[in-house]
């Protein structure tokens, strides 16, 4: 009997980082069937050639840092991100963007900067943000709704879906594509929110986007349930932004959107379930984790309102990414038997 | 039902209770070899009172506690003492520790043994050494020795006391099953310490995990009057960790670095509880405990009673283990238990759970992969920390910050590690951390000792070579003082004493001089750092003490000659110094105190009652020494006036300062203040006396102390003789120093308002004596300057030239020592200038002295 000497604890509970990582892969689930749904093949399609992309990347990267490599890859975490890029990324984005994308999170954002835990930035939203400021026109010409064409369910078929990505976008794209909601709120010129949404084909079929979010929120509750992430970013996040829109919409709701609106278009709960809730990213405490989530929020309004953009969750999060380890400082929990929480990181003298 | 205040965090691991829980409690047989550790509790090893061959009976006790942390041994079995050396025991470590082993005779003899018969007629501090006596230390934890938890002084108030039967920790059921067959014993146990501590509340905190033991308390706590309330917890690990516990059942948090007891709460382990039953009703030391023996490489898992120093092999085999799929050997539950190597080592008080572990069981760990940051050890964690951060700063070494972020509330549950999808071993690092934060304050403190040390043991012989120089000169000056006086007691019987006088003065002037010179030369060697200083200093202090001794001298001399000397009683100068030796001491002490509570050190009781000790010395001693004061002052009736003021003064004083103490001691609700204030009473008794007798003694003497300052003028008869302006000049020089030196006094001594009260006399006497020389050496000068300008000299003129003289005298001087460096050439020119200039200032010297 070889007993060795090993300090507690002797047990541990069953789960992994690769586990985690699953959970959130498979939670995305209902958004991405709803995206499939009401946008066609183009986000299954994006999705498989992103993930193809970041194993291929990751294991590039982890090979030229001299790291185990299947202990690595085994982790899920790129596979994820390339998830998460390809359900931001316009359905019928072209291959080319998002091999970009792909680039940038995994080697730039994540591995550069040391790989899984140390990137200070959510390597998607990065990606993200990077593509959208350098192919603006391919980024803001989304696929209009398929509900749109025809009786019932009637998207373009796979093959087609394919090719149209892979092959000659430009001449193809313009048949299929339309501007956001947001972006219809954006540029709207004079009219007022009323006579937007009465004027605009695409705002008329803002249901479409209402049920991609409402997919992307059953993961999220489902993650939340299963106690992945706590509820105080997503809760902040989605009270700040809900609270600031209807404070404005109250004031002059011909000027600004409803708050509905805000939190069902666009980003929004992609944003708030998957995206501002990466640890890696995020601030720490669950203190921390709200003003983390108000972050976003206000800001997201504030450049959907005000600023250049029509969406901004990227920017947000990125913003508040960079402001997280300032909060982390600031917000340490009052520990067991201390009256008050400590600050920063040294004993005031 | 009590209301419950849950705690941050907290895990819920596998119970794997219920494998233990199927059979009853079973009595493990006696091994043939009990190994039975001196230290099994936190505090002093205990210290063996039996040798190699000596037959034990069974509770008997074979070690006996030692220092007040500290509890005692027994025989768990009657044998033969074989061997008292170090062995392996359970501990983390794995080192070994002095054990003392029996062989066992199979008669499982008892030493004749009985309870108390009424533990309540005895006062609380026997009953307290009498669990002492019989072992009784924590059986959960740490075990710390459970009579100082009992005993804890009038300081602590103790509103609540926690019984402890979470038992939180997977596989563990001691407790339980303990529970459930035994109760009455717990309830005994309770009372006992209810008797001790007298809490207003009781609560017995458990798990709802257990809910056939919560039954058969609540039908157990029926037998009893006392009020004790049963509170359900749901189970969580680690609720029964003391502080979670407390916060569960009361709400309330222990302070960081506190013990509950500060915040008027005790936590018992129910096992102790039953232990402390036992003893006191049976007269049994805690001589066995109840232990799981479970895991899944055991056959029959159960509770087995065994004797303290069992082997746990003997358990394992009694509940048929299987060594081929044991893989770990757990002393302690799964989250905070330890790993032991070698199934000889013994059980212990604290060992509440051998687990026997398969492979699935208690699988390896995997290799940690990188923080996600998930935060899942920030949920888990009990002690609100993160966990994380921790994690990130122990591994980088950034201690500080560590500390900073309370690394060390972490109560090394294992929460963290638990959750954390990594698999990083988080506690790990921190028990790293910690021991290295430990690791360098321990250095830290060494080195300041040692550097303390160093310095002590320098200061120290200086001290020596000045004290051995110092009493070399003593006994120059004695020997030539005695020849001085046989000489003078020869040649001149009829030497009045005032020319003693005016030698010793010119004697003690002339030290003064060198003694300035001395300093002046030991400053400036100072300031080019020059290499002699060390000389230089102790050719300072040679001159000082020599300028002591010659004013000592001619003090002594001139109080001959004045009035005699006040009579002082003599012990009042020592009973002062013993008043302020204890006033020191008291305030050394409080500070003490001050800095323990401040770090809710354990001494503090002790220090606080050392505090009051001295306090109330203090205080006696002051009184005694007010009273000898007073008494010397009030008695001496023939006293002059002065003094009679001097002791209004002083009694007034002492009240004054015992008033103010007083008040302080009553706002610190100090128990010397009863006493103060008679003492208080008595001094201003005393005062109003002292003033009464100055008052009435000053009409009677009113005449007579107007005539005192004129007598006490003694220098007059020396200025009579003109030729000794030097004398009188050096005269007036004396007065201004002693002057100064009196004010300096006074500044320093302003706040100690009794001998200001003296000192200000000094100087009103010094003043007026000053003032006195100083206007016969102008009426002197006076006349010598006239006598010079009937001779057509101007005094003043000569006396500048003189100066001016002995400055180029020292120029030239200076110029020489610079040339003989550089230029020798001009050597021999400068050396004829100064004698030159050396024969003017001679000159000048001389004619200047004529007339002085
Ligand atoms: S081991 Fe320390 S840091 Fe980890 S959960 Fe327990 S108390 Fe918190
Ligand atoms: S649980 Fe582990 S991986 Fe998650 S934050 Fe804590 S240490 Fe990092």
């Amino acid at each position: 009997m070889a007993l060795i000497r090993i300090t507690s604890p002797h047990v541990h509970k069953p789960t992994s980082t690769a586990g985690i990582m699953r959970l959130v892969i498979l939670a995305t689930l209902p958004g991405i069937l709803a995206m499939t749904f009401f946008f066609g093949w183009g986000t299954l399609i994006n999705i498989v050639w992103a993930s193809a992309l970041a194993i291929t990347f990751e294991a590039l990267c982890i090979r030229a840092r001299n790291r185990p490599l299947s202990f690595y890859l085994r982790d899920n975490s790129a596979i994820l991100t390339a998830v998460l890029i390809a359900l931001a990324l316009p359905p019928f984005a072209p291959w080319w963007l998002t091999a970009v994308a792909v680039f940038v999170a995994i080697v730039i954002a994540k591995q550069l900067y040391g790989g899984i835990g140390q990137n200070p930035f959510n390597p998607a939203m990065v990606a993200y943000a990077l593509v959208l400021i350098s192919f603006p026109v391919e980024m803001t010409r989304w696929t209009a709704p398929f509900m749109l064409y025809g009786e019932g369910w009637n998207i373009l078929a796979f093959t087609d879906t394919f090719s149209l990505i892979f092959g000659s976008w430009v001449e193809h794209a313009d048949a299929f594509t339309s501007a956001t909601p947001l972006d219809e709120m954006r540029h709207r010129g004079g009219l007022t929110t009323e006579e937007a949404w009465r004027a605009s084909d695409v705002l008329a079929n803002v249901g479409a986007w209402h049920a991609v979010s409402a997919a992307y929120a059953m993961g999220g509750v489902l993650l939340l349930y299963k106690k992945i992430f706590s509820w105080h970013t997503p809760a902040a996040f989605l009270l700040s932004l809900g609270g600031i829109a209807t404070f404005f919409y109250i004031i002059s709701p011909d000027t600004y959107a409803d708050p509905f609106f805000h939190l069902t278009v666009g980003g929004t709960m992609l944003g708030a379930f998957f995206i501002a809730t990466d640890p890696v990213s995020s601030a720490t405490s669950n203190k921390g984790k709200i003003w983390f989530g108000i972050g976003i929020g206000s800001l997201i309004y504030i450049i959907r309102t005000w600023g250049n953009y029509p969406d901004a969750v990227a920017f947000s999060i990125l913003l508040m990414n960079l402001a997280a380890p300032f909060i982390d400082q600031y917000t340490q929990p009052r520990a067991y038997g201390h009256k008050a929480s400590k600050r920063g990181m040294k004993e005031k003298i | 039902m009590s209301k419950i205040f849950a705690f941050h965090g907290g895990i819920h691991p596998p119970e794997n209770k219920k494998q233990s829980t199927r059979a009853p409690i079973r009595l493990a047989p006696v091994p043939e070899q009990l190994t039975i550790p001196i230290q099994q509790h936190i505090g002093a090893p205990a210290k063996p009172c039996v040798h190699v061959g000596e037959q034990v009976l069974k509770g008997q006790m074979i070690a006996e506690a030692q220092g007040r942390i500290s509890v005692s041994i027994h025989a768990s079995s009657s044998g033969t003492i074989t061997d008292i050396s170090p062995q392996s025991v359970p501990h983390p470590s794995g080192l070994e520790a002095p054990c003392i082993s029996i062989k066992t005779d199979g008669q499982d003899q008892w030493i004749p043994h009985q309870g108390l018969a009424d533990y309540r007629s005895l006062p609380p501090l026997e009953l307290i050494n009498y669990i002492r006596n019989h072992g009784i230390a924590g059986m959960g934890g740490a075990g710390f020795p459970t009579d100082v938890k009992l005993h804890l002084g009038d300081d602590h108030i103790v509103n609540t006391l926690i019984i402890n039967a979470a038992e939180c920790e997977p596989y563990i059921t001691a407790d339980d099953m303990l529970i459930r067959e035994r109760a009455e014993q717990i309830v005994g146990g309770i009372e006992v310490i209810n008797y001790l501590l007298n809490p207003t509340h009781i609560l017995i905190g458990i798990e709802d995990n257990k809910a056939h033991a919560i039954r058969v308390l609540e039908d157990a706590l029926r037998h009893t009057k006392l009020n004790i309330d049963i509170v359900v917890v749901p189970t969580k690990y680690p609720s029964g960790g003391e502080k979670q516990l407390v916060r569960l059942l009361t709400g309330v948090e222990v302070p960081s670095g506190r013990i509950p007891a500060d915040v008027g709460i005790v936590c018992q382990n129910i096992g102790t509880v039953a232990a402390i039953n036992q003893a006191v009703h049976h007269g049994t030391p805690l001589i066995s405990r109840i232990v799981t023996v479970t895991g899944g490489a055991v056959g029959k898992p159960q509770n087995l009673e065994a004797l303290i120093g069992t082997p746990i092999n003997d358990l394992l085999e009694t509940a048929q283990v299987n060594h081929n799929t044991l893989s770990r050997l757990v002393m302690g539950g799964p989250m905070m238990g330890f790993t032991i190597e070698d199934d000889a080592i013994p059980i212990i008080k604290t060992s509440n759970c051998i687990i026997a572990a398969v492979k699935e069981e208690m699988p390896p760990a995997p290799p940690s992969q990188a923080c996600i940051r998930c935060g899942l050890c920030e949920q888990a964690c009990p002690a609100e920390l993160l966990p994380q951060q921790l994690f990130w700063f122990s591994k980088s070494r950034e201690f500080e910050k560590a500390k900073h972020h309370n690394l060390f509330d972490c109560i090394e549950c294992g929460a963290c590690s638990y959750v954390c999808p990594s698999n990083i071993p988080l506690v790990q690092y921190y028990r790293f951390a910690k021991n290295e934060i430990r690791d360098e304050e321990a250095e830290q403190r060494k080195s300041d000792q040692a550097r303390q040390r160093f310095e002590a043991r320098q200061a120290r012989l200086e001290q020596a070579v000045l004290d051995k120089e110092i009493r070399r000169k003593e006994r120059a000056a004695q020997a030539a003082k005695t020849q001085a006086a046989k000489k003078a007691s020869s040649e001149t019987a009829a030497q009045t004493p005032e020319d003693n006088i005016k030698q010793l003065k010119t004697a003690a002037a002339i030290t003064r001089t060198k003694l300035k010179k001395a300093l002046s030369a030991l400053e400036a060697a100072k300031a080019d750092s020059s290499d002699n200083i060390a000389q230089l200093d102790l050719q300072y202090k040679q001159a000082e003490h020599a300028a002591e001794e010659a004013q000592k001298a001619l003090e002594l001399a001139e109080s001959g000659i004045q009035a005699p000397a006040t009579s002082v009683a003599p012990d009042i100068k020592q009973l002062k110094t013993q008043a302020a030796v204890a006033r020191t001491k008291l305030k050394k002490a409080q500070q003490a105190l001050k800095i323990a509570e401040d770090k809710g050190h354990d001494g503090a009781d002790t220090l606080r009652a050392t505090v009051a000790q001295l306090e109330e010395k203090s205080v006696a001693a002051q009184l005694v020494f007010a009273n000898a004061e007073t008494d010397a002052a009030s008695s001496s009736s023939s006293n002059p006036l002065p003094a009679l003021k001097e002791s209004t003064d002083k009694a007034l004083g002492t009240f004054k300062k015992a008033e103010a103490a007083l008040e302080t001691a009553i706002a610190n609700s100090s128990p010397a203040a009863e006493k103060m204030k008679a003492g208080v009473e008595k001094l201003k008794a005393k005062y109003t006396e002292a003033l009464a007798a100055q008052e009435a003694a000053e009409t009677l003497s009113a005449p007579k102390a107007t005539e005192a300052p004129a007598q006490s003028f003694e220098p007059q008869p020396t200025a009579r003789t003109p030729a000794d302006l030097k004398a009188l000049k050096q005269n007036v020089s004396i007065m201004r120093t002693k002057l100064k030196k009196t004010e300096t006094l006074l500044a320093s001594a302003e706040a100690d308002s009794e001998q200001a009260g003296e000192l200000q006399q000094e100087i009103v006497r010094l003043t007026q004596l000053h003032k006195d020389a100083k206007a016969q050496l102008d009426a002197e000068e006076e006349g010598k300057i006239k006598a010079a300008a009937a001779q057509g000299i101007d005094l003043k003129k000569l006396k500048i030239d003189a100066a001016l003289a002995r400055a180029a005298v020292t120029k030239l001087e200076r110029s020489i020592k610079k040339a003989q460096e550089a230029e020798p050439a001009e050597l021999n020119a400068l050396q004829t200038e100064l004698l030159a200039a050396q024969q003017q200032a001679t000159q000048f010297n001389n004619t200047l002295s004529q007339f002085e």
